[in-house]
């Protein structure tokens, strides 16, 4: 066997990554399984994930995780570079950023399932604005607005408490 | 409940805002308001309006000949028209409030209204 000229170490960081992005692809595959009354309407599953790796890992992971599984979920359902992949995207960067100024909340009071729930606006938020600007330039998009937000309010809380059920159950040592 | 442990006090407060969020986008659902009436309109003249209440057929005349329109609960349309391009039979069902058929060719026009009354535009 040819000895490759590139050499590309794999930290223990890098497996996690891929681990965890594995993990939040099978959730949006499981997500798309699920009919929907409306387009845009999903559980979001996928976000649990964001979650665990944002208060376990940190803000930098959960970036990581969120791309990756963005790419690749696209990628085995189909949509990549469709407009469903850019309006996933602009969600997802959206949520992200949403995370990343939510995260400094003092912990004592504001629990997973807070940051679940602007992330979950977050996400709808940017995708609708996506949708007015680019795909339908029209102001007809914003009359579901109250169907997508009490989506994103009912699915964000029930999200949010599985992620806090999940990260009391697994011990911060183990996963570290 | 045992779900309920893993909300602390600031989650309510989130979760309140967000119902908030959701009662006030509620109004939206319903801008314009529900279709109750169609205006038919003969050159420029309010040529019947009718609650959109139950079935009926409308023959508007004008130059080309005579418009057909038809009435049904919740919605209108133009069955037929004398014009050359057919553009507001071919628009099919008006059900929401400021939706408006035009038959320019034979003058005649067919609009939903609601309750209130939307502005098609504005000018200052």
């Amino acid at each position: 066997m040819t000895v490759s000229v590139t050499e590309l170490t794999v930290t223990a960081e890098d497996r996690r990554v891929a681990w965890l992005a594995t993990a939040a692809v099978a959730l949006s595959l499981v997500d798309a399984a699920i009919p929907s009354p409306l387009p845009g309407v999903k559980p979001g599953l996928a976000n649990i994930v964001t979650l665990v790796v944002l208060i376990r890992y940190g803000w930098a992971t959960a970036v990581w995780v969120s791309g990756l599984r963005v790419l690749a979920g696209s990628l085995l359902l189909g949509y990549f570079l469709a407009p469903g992949f850019f309006l996933s995207l602009t969600g997802t960067t959206l949520s992200l950023a949403t995370l990343g100024l939510a995260r400094h909340l003092p912990r004592r009071w504001f629990g997973p399932v807070s940051l679940s729930i602007l992330a979950a606006f977050a996400h709808i938020g940017g995708q609708l604005l996506l949708a007015r600007a680019w795909l339908i330039p029209h102001n007809g998009v914003f009359l579901l607005t109250p169907v997508f937000a009490a989506a994103a309010l009912v699915f964000g809380t029930i999200n949010g408490m599985i992620a806090a059920k999940l990260l009391a159950e697994t011990p911060a040592a183990e996963t570290t | 409940m045992r779900w309920l442990a893993f909300l602390r006090p600031g989650d309510w407060l989130v979760i309140a805002c967000g119902a908030a969020l959701v009662g006030v986008t509620l109004p939206l659902l319903w801008q314009g308001g529900f279709a109750e009436r169609a205006i038919i309109r003969q050159d420029g003249q309010v040529f019947a309006e009718v609650d959109l209440g139950s079935r009926r057929d409308f023959s508007v005349p004008g130059p080309l000949g005579t418009t057909l329109v038809a009435i049904e609960p919740g919605r209108a349309r133009v069955v037929a028209d004398p014009g050359p391009r057919q553009y507001c039979v071919r628009q099919g069902w008006l059900a929401r409030p400021g939706e408006i058929a035009i038959c320019a060719p034979n003058r005649v026009s067919v609009q939903i209204a609601g309750r209130t009354r939307a502005y098609d535009s504005l000018s200052y």
